[in-house]
């Protein structure tokens, strides 16, 4: 008997621990109860991309989206959609400030505005079978480049689609890929990063979880245009998922004559092969990175000469990021133009963005390259909830910086090599400095954390420095000094010990680690900082001169005191900030109005937790 | 598994080809088959499993079947609307094993509407 109905389960990271198993289990349990098993199918599938509102679920053919899902609601979602074809209103998801749910996934804002090319499979194939990458033309890219197309047609395919690197460098792929071609040395390999080390960022992640395949594809057909016999993924052990379905990919692969020795009888040998990280940031450097697979510690090395001439084992290497991987087979089915038609001028293609932090649809969202923030923020993401204001989108994780509400309505694109020559010819400085002007120079990975107007900008930089410095190698004195003082600096000014002094020796320190430092990581440490004092000095200068932090997050330079008269009206005395603050540094009598001693006061906040009337006000 | 040839992945896709239709919702024919207590009380899963039965032993690889509830006319139950592409949806009622065939081979494949089976063509207003 043929199903009717495919019930697609997501099971990426986010609503795994979310327990979307359960609910799947249940789903199983009350399938075959209700002896529809054969008639409905169970789809477990990787991350969906609409994180903030899992677990969830997608029913096809209606195209119904539900969401926030536990196990106790599944018998009555199976009775009432499944059996008598009613959908369950209160189980679907309802837009912020709207009247009534939207069942259907493609009127949902946040997916109907997305452009899907690299994560085209998500949500609707079972990543851990291949048949089901193949239903939707899997592997018919790989077809096409191994029997019709030269290498050097498939590298001036990927070159005239314009795909730049999606690591965040945007470098042209097609010309890596060319140099690498042209290279002198034997073997070649190719590797594919996947640490992905940027907090908040997890588009490689999703990509390995919801369609391992994508990526395979590309690597072979890059094997051929670049004439590699292995290939190396690397994954940072953190994702522990990611790393089970590569692999359970790769052998179905390997199984099918995929991967391994003469692909589909055309006489290409590829394989590939899976290297773990061990936890250092500094291993999405290329250099770092290639040394882990060497077994060596993961210790930058200065460029030139790049890995496309002297990269793993000292032979030509072609590193690309997991989305630009994911990329090349839609190129190489439909074609370079068809590439050419999303995005701008200059970036073509689409890109994919973790939305997170203090936004109403957190999720993994792929665009048009050239959108707004504005519309990123608010038409897909949601906007801001609580209705606080907008104050900064952080991008590009450590290595990027926090763009301000002015940045609004620019697109998001990566520089051109036009501005980035007009920056480095004014500032004497080499091409691929980033200049932190535009918006694209900062855009990184993807990585979008949304902060509203309870962040503090000063702390945002002291949090990123706190994470590069542990992060640092050690190997170059800028990095491993600068970064370190640096955050003594920062903590210095949250704690409301800065001065003026520090703020210029701060400033200082930071473009001599960005200009001198060794690799990638030291010379984009300091861009938090650098882009919080261009666009929030006000922020630095109320915490240095009027000790005051004005979100409130630098506790030391708050005050904390008790409004007497809500005290009074509202709260009549209760006296339970009295009863809880350990200090013991409050005083009053029932039904008088209490107060804090500012002598005393630890400025812990348990205080404006604790008391029910906010009677507390902070300053 | 045996290594692939080439010929393999294109068979692989087409057989694949119904899972694909039914995730995109894209099929050239829709058959509800009505299942609200009425219609379950009057034989609805069997004429379900009948319909279901239909697309499997004709390969159909366009065809879209789901279920709704009741559709008001409780007494001639069991009932199934059949929608295809561009065409008005037509209620058929009174279903049984055989009628579902022959609306499979009448209507759905051969592009006729089954008259002795079908109450009405078209749907009732709702505004």
């Amino acid at each position: 008997m043929a199903y009717r109905m495919h019930v697609m389960v997501c099971a990426g990271t986010g609503c795994v621990s979310n327990r979307s198993l359960e609910v799947r289990d249940a789903l199983k349990r009350e399938l075959i109860k209700r002896g529809l098993e054969n008639e409905i199918q169970l789809v477990t599938t990787g991350c969906n991309g609409f994180c903030g509102v899992g677990p969830l679920m997608v029913v096809h053919p209606d195209g119904v989206f539900y969401q926030q899902l536990t196990a106790k609601e599944i018998p009555h979602l199976v009775e009432e959609h499944f059996l008598k074809g009613r959908p369950v209103q209160k189980l679907m998801y309802v837009p912020p400030e709207a009247p009534a749910p939207v069942p259907k996934m493609s009127d949902i804002p946040f997916f109907s505005r997305q452009r899907l090319v690299v994560l085209r499979n998500r949500g609707l194939i079972d990543p851990e079978k291949i048949e089901e990458y193949i239903a939707r033309d899997g592997y018919t890219a790989l077809v096409k480049a191994l029997t019709e197309m030269t290498p050097e047609q498939i590298i001036a395919e990927i070159k005239t689609a314009g795909l730049r690197g999606r690591g965040g460098a945007g470098f042209t792929t097609g010309v890596k890929w060319e140099k690498v071609r042209n290279a002198q040395g034997e073997p070649k390999y190719l590797i594919c990063n996947g640490d992905e080390g940027d907090p908040g960022a997890f588009m490689d992640r999703s990509i390995f979880e919801s369609d391992p395949h994508a990526v395979i594809e590309g690597m072979v057909i890059g094997a051929k245009a670049m004439g590699v016999r292995h290939g190396v993924v690397y994954i940072r052990n953190e994702y522990p998922l990611a790393v089970q379905r590569i692999l359970i990919a790769i052998d179905q692969a390997r199984e099918y004559g995929l991967l391994g020795e003469n692909i589909l009888g055309t006489g290409l040998d590829f394989d590939v092969s899976v290297c773990r990280g061990a936890g250092a940031f500094v291993c999405g450097e290329e250099t770092a990175l290639i040394s882990s697979v060497e077994g060596r510690p993961g210790d930058p090395r200065a460029r030139p000469p790049y890995p496309a001439e002297h990269g793993l084992w000292g032979k030509p290497t072609c590193i690309n990021n997991v989305e630009t991987w994911a990329n090349v087979s839609p190129i190489i089915n439909h074609g370079a133009n068809w590439y050419r038609e999303i995005g701008t001028e200059t970036s073509k293609g689409t890109k994919v963005f973790s939305l997170v932090g203090k936004i109403n649809n957190t999720g993994l969202v792929e665009v048009p390259m050239g959108i707004s923030l504005r519309e990123l923020i608010y038409d897909i993401g949601g906007g801001i909830p609580g209705g606080k204001k907008f104050k900064a989108v952080q991008t590009g994780g450590p290595s990027g910086g926090c763009i301000p509400a002015g940045f609004m309505d620019e697109p998001l694109v990566y520089e051109t090599r036009e501005q980035k020559r007009a920056v480095a010819e004014h500032l004497d400085l080499p091409i691929d400095y980033e200049s932190l002007t535009h918006v694209g120079s900062m855009m990184g990975s993807g990585g979008m954390v949304v902060m509203d107007e309870d962040t503090c900008m000063v702390d945002v930089a002291r949090y990123f420095l706190s994470f590069t410095q542990d992060e640092s190698c050690g190997a170059c004195t800028p990095c491993r000094e600068g970064t370190k003082l640096m955050l003594d600096i920062l903590t210095k000014i949250t704690d409301g010990h800065g001065t003026m002094e520090d703020l210029t020796a701060l400033e200082e320190i930071a473009w001599i680690v960005k200009q001198t430092s060794l690799c990638g990581l030291g010379k984009t440490a300091p861009n938090p900082v650098l882009t919080t004092l261009r666009y929030f000095r006000d922020e630095y200068l109320a915490h240095i001169e009027a000790h005051k932090c004005p979100a409130h997050v630098c506790r030391e330079l708050n005050t904390y005191r008790i409004d007497p008269a809500t005290c009074v009206e509202r709260g009549h005395g209760c006296g339970v900030c009295k009863r809880e603050c350990p200090e013991k540094a409050i005083f009053g009598e029932k039904n008088q109005p209490h107060r804090i001693d500012a002598t005393l006061c630890g400025k812990c906040g348990v205080c404006v937790d604790v008391c029910h009337f906010n009677a507390v006000i902070v300053e | 598994m045996p290594k692939l040839k080439l010929e393999d992945l294109a068979r692989m896709r087409e057989e694949a080809r119904r899972a694909t239709v039914l995730r995109e919702g894209a099929g050239r024919v829709k058959v509800i088959v009505h299942m609200g207590t009425c219609g379950i009380a009057a034989g609805g899963r069997k004429i379900m499993e009948a319909v279901l039965r239909e697309v499997e032993e004709r390969s159909l690889q366009d065809v879209l079947v789901t279920t709704s509830g009741c559709a008001g006319l409780c007494s001639r139950e069991p009932m199934a609307t059949v929608e295809v592409v561009g065409a008005a949806p037509v209620k058929y009622v009174d279903l049984t094993e055989t009628k579902v065939k022959a609306i499979f081979a009448e209507h759905i494949v051969g592009g006729k509407i089954a008259e002795p089976y079908a109450l009405a063509v078209g749907s009732e207003r709702t505004h």
